[in-house]
């Protein structure tokens, strides 16, 4: 696929596909993925007792497979799926099919751009993670919380490090579980360890661990805050200068820490997801100012808007000083952007995304039940359509990329972005 | 000390006292509870449902409605009448009216038939001997029964004993009044320190339970 | 009438004992102290303050009715022996004391929330008891068993061990079995968009894969767009929550609540689970900061019972036996699901029987609450402490118990089997899916 600078990004429809012409009958389609650059669309196909195929725009691809499935368009455009051939798994990239098998195979993820790919793999009963077709050099009796670096140099999971013997509580408490960077373990232990996190250079990993039943705390690379709490959450790093800032739990309430530090103080129902502005400069998260009350805060700063029910998809705009997220309300949806709650409540809004020069946002929603359409700096799109995907922003930011599926065509509609309400 | 100053020390700046101490402990117990559910336990007052609060007084607060209510008929036909009798006997009595009336309120109000405000005396006595002789013999009840409890019977009945004699003249009247009304007094002025507080409590823990049952289970809370 | 006060027989816990081993009389008042003074105050405050001894719970309780109303059984008794001296001595209990209160608070009672009904003030006894649990677990005199599950929860965020591709094989072996009865059979992992998000309890991946099937079966042929998540959050039990490690509970629930967020669905419908209810609909929400539902939980029992009304599952055939209806604690004082529950059993199970007291008022299997996950060692306790519930089926005559919740199965099944009372024991979901119409299986 090419970069996104050269996607065909002249306005209009161009339709794609007919989604009733097949090369190949086929017993059942699945759920239908539309490439990033909107050219594509590929579905799971299950003919009959020979198997499954993948499905490319209609084109049946020849190579079928036991099981096919996680079926995923990577961000560089490259299509892969986890598929089972004589019992034993693998992942498909493309044509390709990586030549290692294993036992079982899940959790694929990409890195920022897609050059890397990785995944969860089981094999004779151990657990580690496979990157570009190669599997880490040392797998664990368990592991669980895998990630993979932005810039996919780098893979680290939660491992179970010591056996526990069934129902063998007293081993647990003596701290069974660590984190592994690439296959290697810290040389520490925890009672727990979860969601591992690399720092912008994948050079460092924060995560969250559990002492003892009741103290709780954030290592960072094997070594944990003189503080402990009564719950922590996940940890992030400033991609700027490195610090490691977490939500901590202190006398029923949620504050934020950073570097062991109390940099918000503990006044929050909760206080999670939260995110560093690329400069390092603004830390942004979702929190509960009041008991079922929720918004963005903004170094410590509280939006004054809130929603009822929850606010989730907190995105931060490039430029760092702006943000997005979808709340609820009832059983409606809205979109916030910068302490406006947008007109309009849908049946659902998925994670609103910024164009590149922060000065936009689109969401994709569903409404009147089925109906989806996108919204765009607070306008609605006069169109809606039997299927979407998330809006794309064209580099520069003035243009919109819908991908959607209406009376039986898949196409590609790429329309100006609707100025802004402010 | 004469009979005379005694009955104008019980009558005035005691009775001051222990009004102001049932008001104000009853006051400082409603406000620190909602105090502390406020500032330790918020989720409470954020299922608070008026709606439910008043539906679960309500079956609370007739006969036999509440299941529990009809699985023990004789209990229930008690409890009813001794908590019945024991507000409106000393409230609505035809004498505590005129004080009332002629003394600090200023106001008058309807009055119970001296011979009802008897029967109900009776009434509040028997019950607080029924529940007396309920904890000694129910297990259940025994069990988790101290000398307390048995102390709290003796101090509600006493203010109604006394009256009964007062107003029957048995025994030296004057020194029966006198007791009756310091009994009463203290009745009045034990009431926020010890469980006699379910009266303010008690309303206010069903109404949250009520909520609770009522607009977050969607279930019967009686 | 004279007071039972025959010796209980104390059970052997490691946990509880190896626990007690490790104590000081310092350290217990510490926690003990810390945590009165600190969580939930006002109502526990409340609660105390307001009971005036009466034992008008004691009827509600199948422990205390079990036991020929041997008051230390009954709730009130409970707290006497629990509650009430951690308050009046500030915390100077001893280890012994303890360790009492840690099998008291863990094995006798289930916090099924009847006792509330039965006190004329409300006064939430489960509440206390809870709380007994919360310094017990801060203490780590946590029976054993019901330990390693809460550990089990916190190192995989599903309680049964399950590692993350068996819980997916699980899904597809289940899918693979359901193809030969329904050849467009799917279980849509991941499927972003759907309108339910189905989820389940440990056990069922683990051992009763069955359970997946069925439900998954009723979905296929309902017309349900429905989904499954391939990575954690799909067991929504919670055992920490009766454990009292409170934190532990909060992160399951953002877990399973995360989850469907994510898959952008309309719904999370759960499988017939009394306690994972409460955990999602009335305790792990709270938690988090979440008064409603971030996304709407339904309860198997009223999804069936939509299904059914809408006329997307339809009656096949019906059962002949003579049936009753157990209504589980947290569905029915947690949610009053029973007219539901009854009017799906009744579609498919027309000569139905009430077992008395019903519905609401229904007695406790004795399983709920964490008992039955305290393991082998009480078996016996819930057992002998639910005579009750034996007399209360037997009286019915029916030859089958329909019971929508997992461990009220696991509990009726050890008193329908200690008591040889004869009975059959069914999910709503065996039911539906043995007796619905099949448009779309194989002709057979």
């Amino acid at each position: 696929m090419q970069p996104a600078t050269a996607w065909d990004w002249s306005p209009g429809k161009k339709d794609i596909w007919d989604l009733s012409k097949h090369s190949r009958e086929a017993q059942w389609h699945e759920e239908l993925y539309a490439s990033p650059d909107g050219e594509k669309t590929a579905s799971i196909a299950k003919y009959g007792d020979e198997g499954f195929g993948i499905c490319v725009n209609g084109q049946a691809q020849e190579r079928l497979f036991e099981k096919i499935w996680n079926l995923r368009f990577a961000p560089d455009g490259r299509l892969t799926a986890i598929v089972q051939e004589e019992m034993d798994w693998s992942v498909l990239v493309d044509d390709e099919v990586w030549p290692e098998e294993y036992a079982f195979v899940w959790g694929v993820q990409f890195s920022q751009t897609g050059g890397t790919i990785a995944a969860s793999i089981q094999q004779d009963g151990e657990y580690g993670m496979v990157v570009n077709g190669e599997a880490w050099p040392t797998l664990y009796q368990n592991a669980n919380n895998f990630v993979l670096a932005k810039d996919g140099s780098a893979t680290a999971a939660v491992v179970q490090v010591k056996n526990i013997p069934q129902a063998d509580i007293w081993t647990y408490k003596e701290g069974c579980f660590s984190v592994a960077i690439d296959g290697n373990a810290w040389d520490t232990s925890f009672m727990n360890c979860w969601t591992p996190v690399f720092d912008a250079e994948a050079k460092r990993v924060a995560c969250q661990v559990r002492h003892t039943l009741y103290d709780y705390s954030i290592v960072v690379d094997g070594q944990a805050w003189s503080s402990t709490f009564p719950s922590v959450w996940d940890p992030c790093f400033n991609p700027a200068t490195g610090a490691v800032a977490a939500p901590v739990r202190m006398a029923g309430k949620w504050g934020m820490a950073q570097d062991n530090e109390l940099i918000w103080d503990a006044k929050f129902f909760n206080c999670w997801n939260q995110q560093f502005s690329a400069d390092g400069k603004n830390l942004w998260a979702i929190v509960a100012p009041k008991f079922g009350r929720w918004t963005l805060a903004v170094n410590g700063q509280v939006w004054g808007k809130t929603f009822g029910t929850m606010v989730t998809d907190m995105t931060v705009a490039p430029d760092g000083k702006h943000a997005a997220a979808v709340g609820k309300e009832g059983d409606k949806y809205a979109i916030i952007a910068n302490d406006t709650i947008w007109v309009g409540w849908y049946d659902m809004v998925w994670k609103p995304v910024f164009s590149s020069d922060s000065h936009n946002v689109a969401a994709k929603v569903k409404r009147a039940g089925d109906r989806y359409t996108v919204v765009i700096n607070g306008q609605v799109h006069n169109e809606d359509f039997d299927q979407c995907w998330d809006p794309v922003f064209s580099p520069e930011g003035t243009k919109v990329m819908l991908r959607v599926v209406k009376d039986g065509k898949y196409s590609r509609i790429v329309i100006p972005v609707p100025s802004s309400h402010h | 000390m004469s009979m005379h100053t005694l009955y104008n020390l019980v009558t005035g700046p005691l009775a001051w006292a222990a009004f102001a101490i049932f008001i104000g402990g009853m006051l400082a117990k409603f406000i620190y509870l909602t105090y502390l559910a406020k500032k330790k336990d918020p989720t409470v007052f954020a299922y608070l449902s008026t709606k439910h609060v008043i539906r679960s007084w309500f079956m609370w607060s007739v006969p036999f409605v509440a299941k529990n209510w009809r699985l023990r008929p004789l209990f229930t036909v008690v409890t009813f009448a001794f908590h019945i009798s024991l507000l409106a006997a000393p409230i609505f009595l035809m004498a505590h009216v005129m004080m009332w009336s002629e003394g600090v309120l200023g106001i008058s109000f309807w009055t119970l038939p001296d011979q009802v405000a008897d029967w109900m005396t009776v009434i509040v006595i028997v019950c607080c001997v029924y529940f007396a002789v309920r904890r000694m013999i129910v297990p259940e009840a025994k069990y988790v029964t101290d000398i307390k409890d048995f102390l709290m019977l003796i101090l509600v009945a006493l203010p109604f004993i006394t009256g009964f004699l007062a107003y029957h003249q048995i025994g030296d009247y004057k020194v029966m009044i006198i007791l009756h009304i310091v009994s009463g007094e203290v009745w009045l002025a034990m009431i926020p320190f010890t469980w006699l507080g379910h009266m303010i409590l008690g309303p206010m823990v069903r109404g949250y339970m009520g909520s609770e049952f009522g607009a977050v289970r969607h279930v019967k809370d009686w | 009438m004279t007071v039972d006060t025959q010796e209980k027989k104390i059970i052997e816990d490691p946990g509880i004992d190896q626990g007690a081993a490790k104590l000081t009389p310092e350290k217990i008042a510490q926690v003990i102290n810390t945590t009165l003074g600190t969580e939930n105050l006002a109502r526990l405050y409340a609660y105390t303050k307001t009971c005036v001894h009466c034992g008008l719970c004691s009827d509600a309780c199948h422990y205390f009715l079990s036991h020929d109303r041997d008051p230390k059984y009954s709730p009130v008794g409970k707290i006497k022996n629990t509650l009430w001296p951690m308050i009046k001595n500030k915390g100077k209990v001893s280890v012994e004391f303890m360790k009492e209160a840690a099998r008291i608070a863990h094995t006798e009672c289930n916090l099924c929330r009847r006792c509330v009904q039965y006190c004329p003030f409300g006064i939430d006894t489960a509440f206390m008891i809870s709380t007994v649990r919360r310094i017990v677990h801060k203490l780590a005199l946590t029976p054993q068993y019901i330990q390693d599950t809460a550990h089990s929860h916190a190192a995989t965020m599903n309680q049964m061990w399950v590692k993350e591709d068996e819980w997916i094989d699980a899904l597809m072996w289940q899918e693979d079995e359901a193809r030969d009865e329904f050849p467009d059979f799917r279980i849509p992992l991941d499927k972003e968009g759907s309108d339910v998000y189905y989820s389940v309890i440990g056990p069922e991946p683990k051992f009763r894969t069955q359970l997946i099937y069925q439900a998954a079966a009723i979905f296929h042929e309902a017309g349900v767009d429905f989904t499954m998540p391939s990575g954690t959050g799909w067991d929504n039990s919670d055992m920490c929550m009766f454990t009292g490690d409170f934190e532990m509970m909060g992160r399951l629930k953002r877990d399973h609540y995360e989850s469907a967020m994510k898959l952008k669905v309309n719904k999370i419908v759960m499988g017939e689970c009394g306690h994972a209810y409460r955990s999602v609909y009335d305790m792990g929400n709270r938690w988090l900061g979440w008064r409603e539902m971030p996304v709407p939980i339904i309860h198997s029992i009223q999804y069936f019972y939509e299904l059914l009304m809408a006329g997307k599952i339809k009656v096949a055939s019906t059962i002949d036996k003579l049936a009753t209806f157990h209504d589980p604690c947290n569905t029915v004082r947690g949610m009053g699901l029973h007219e539901m529950g009854r009017a799906v059993a009744k579609a498919f199970v027309p000569n139905m029987v009430e077992m008395y007291p019903n519905r609401e008022h229904n007695y406790c299997c004795a399983a709920g609450g964490g008992v039955i996950n305290c393991g082998p060692p009480h078996k016996m306790t819930r057992v002998h402490g639910n005579k009750i519930k034996a007399e209360q089926l037997k009286a019915t005559g029916a030859e089958l118990i329909v019971a929508p919740c997992h461990n009220c199965h696991g509990g009726l099944e050890d008193i329908v089997h200690h008591y040889k009372l004869d009975m059959e024991i069914k999910f709503l979901g065996d039911i539906i899916y043995e007796h619905m119409v099949k448009t779309k299986a194989v002709e057979e």
